[in-house]
């Protein structure tokens, strides 16, 4: 686009490949995220030192961080993002639910206010239908959780999850919701400029994950019907329009065996798997955010956009294949992958010590085939042909997933994902 | 304000920097080279060939270099403690806090560092006299980056 970038970065970072490949770089504070990436006042100074005209979050740190945008905003930069107002209204949950509501959007049913006593814990399960979810309000990651199957329990459940969230989250309110018992993860990418134009760009299905962190992810989801997909691309953009939103977006969904998708929620960043979605629509979504937040017009309409082929993308992390605990350390040898429809987004380089501050995640193997085999097959070659020595890393795991019949014939679900990574 | 490109080699280690000024020496046939990046000074020098030797083959190759890796004694460091602007005085009229040759106190303010229109004083962490004023006034500093250096009085 030829606009030249500078990188803020962390003392550790300096000798980043993203810092050797920025035009410039600025040192921003310590190893320590606190001191240097989630810095709001080290940034903004970085900024204009620089003379730097807008801001890209990235994906992690601030990237859904509205008082963030909202700063960026108050000192004449442009934040590379939606507005503040739509990060806000889609970061808190409850409020997130009832806006999908209000859209039309079907979200899992479920408890709108914290469950008073045990009494109400049984009422709303059976009103809701087994089996059920209780969940801390505090929580996430998966902890704080108790299901119920049917009968008896829901009482005992919800006073255990009750005195758990307590202790762990110092919050003992307690919501229950349906439990979806083979649930698919697919989320659809929503994209809107400042002049009310939003499309979007398909759909991708995140099912293979360990704890809440998604490991594989493909474009476009498999086995659904056409009337489910053309559900989830309505509910998706219905979700975006409720706030407005100008950038690109994902909203979130869990599908059941039933093919019927519940609203989960909305990350207001550009998402580690967006490369599936730029595949198979050729577009560049950074560079439209970039147009976007500089006021420029989408230029394209809902009919307008094509999608080419099946995409699959594997997360590289920097982790032991087995017990997932993560792997830090120096990179000896770094082999990526390569041939036609490949595409590798990675910051390792020979020599490279994997710090072990920040995210595990190494690199990003993305493939594209005509069709889902043909996607398949590329994706095992190139997971084969890619080395990395001197720390663990996940490529023996994302192997053995891609190697189950679930996966192979598109159904995989929470309930697959758990086998695999017990 | 002028744009700064942060000098790459500034925290190169003295191995990388004695095997890139070797490399120097051998391209451009020099005896001896010689830099100083921070507190560091490199020095790489190679006996120059005996006049017999310019005519022998090449293989017979240049003579093994000598390497000379100086830090100066228990000079120490202050380094900005952000991201700002360096200036050296108080207000554009004023007198600096310090120059270089004073001596300074534990605890005494030597600079400030403007960020986000906050004025940060910055201190000495030693007694001692300011050897060196690495950075110009009005210039940017980043995170870490040596401003001064300090011979400690003992």
């Amino acid at each position: 686009m030829g606009i030249r970038t500078v990188v803020a970065h962390s003392k550790v970072d300096t000798h980043s490949l993203a810092v050797r490949l920025a035009d410039e770089s600025i040192c921003i504070g310590p190893d320590e995220a606190r001191g240097s990436y989630l810095n709001i006042p080290a940034i903004i100074s970085a900024a204009e030192l620089t003379d730097s005209e807008a801001i890209h979050p990235g994906y992690g740190f601030l990237a859904e961080n509205a008082a963030f945008a909202e700063v960026v905003r108050a000192c004449s930069l442009t934040f590379i993002g939606p507005s503040p107002e739509a990060i806000r209204l889609m970061g808190d949950k409850a409020q997130a639910r009832q806006l999908a509501k209000h859209a039309g959007v079907p979200v899992v049913p479920g408890s709108e206010e914290p469950l008073k006593d045990p009494e109400e814990a049984v009422m709303l399960a059976e009103e809701i239908g087994y089996p059920v979810i209780f969940k801390a309000a505090a929580g996430g990651g998966g902890r704080g959780m108790r299901i119920v199957r049917g009968g008896s329990g829901a009482a005992e459940a919800f006073a255990a999850c009750q005195s758990e969230a307590g202790a762990a989250f110092g919050s003992s309110e307690v919501y229950c919701e349906k439990f979806i018992e083979r649930a698919r993860h697919v989320e659809v990418q929503v994209i809107g400029d400042k002049h009310g134009m939003r499309v979007h760009l398909g759909e991708r299905d995140c099912s293979v994950q360990r704890r809440h962190q998604k490991l594989i992810e493909e474009a476009p989801a498999p086995s659904l019907s056409a009337e489910t997909r053309a559900g989830l691309h309505k509910a998706g953009l219905a979700a975006a329009a409720a706030v407005n939103y100008q950038s690109a977006g994902t909203v979130e969904f869990l599908v059941d065996d039933e093919g019927r998708y519940y609203f989960i929620e909305m990350n207001t960043r550009i998402q580690v798997e967006h490369p599936v979605t730029e595949m198979i629509t050729g577009l560049d979504l950074i560079r439209e955010q970039i147009r976007i937040a500089a006021g420029e017009r989408l230029g394209y309409r809902q009919d307008d956009v094509r999608f080419r082929g099946h995409a699959i993308e594997c997360r590289v992390n920097a982790e032991n294949p087995v017990t997932f605990a993560p792997s830090a350390g120096r990179v000896s040898t770094w082999l990526p992958p390569g041939g036609r429809e490949v595409r590798v987004d990675s910051h390792l380089m020979a020599d490279y010590a994997v710090p072990p501050f920040y995210d595990s995640l190494i690199a990003k193997i993305i493939v594209r085939g005509d069709d889902r085999a043909e996607a398949l097959t590329r994706m095992r070659r190139a997971l084969g042909e890619t080395v990395v020595e001197g720390v663990k890393t996940t490529i023996p795991f994302l192997q053995r997933a891609l190697a189950t019949d679930a996966f192979v014939e598109g159904r995989f679900t929470s309930a697959d994902a758990a086998d695999l990574t017990r | 304000m002028p744009i700064r490109r942060r000098a790459r080699h500034g925290s190169e280690d003295a191995a990388t920097l004695v095997r890139r000024l070797g490399k120097l020496l051998d391209e451009l046939r020099l005896t001896e080279a010689e830099v100083t990046v921070g507190d560091m000074r490199v020095r790489v020098q190679r006996a120059a060939p005996a006049v017999a030797a310019a005519a022998a083959p090449a293989a017979a190759g240049l003579p093994d270099p000598v390497v000379i890796v100086e830090r100066p004694g228990n000079m120490v460091t202050v380094e900005a403690p952000m991201v700002g602007t360096f200036y050296r005085a108080s207000s554009p009229t004023a007198e600096p806090y310090v120059r270089e040759g004073d001596v300074v106190k534990e605890g005494q303010i030597v600079c400030i560092i403007e960020a986000m229109k906050l004025m940060n004083e910055i201190e000495a962490k030693v007694a001692g006299r300011v050897a060196k004023i690495l950075v110009e006034n009005g210039q940017p500093v980043e995170y870490g980056q040596a401003l001064f250096l300090i011979e400690p009085s003992r």
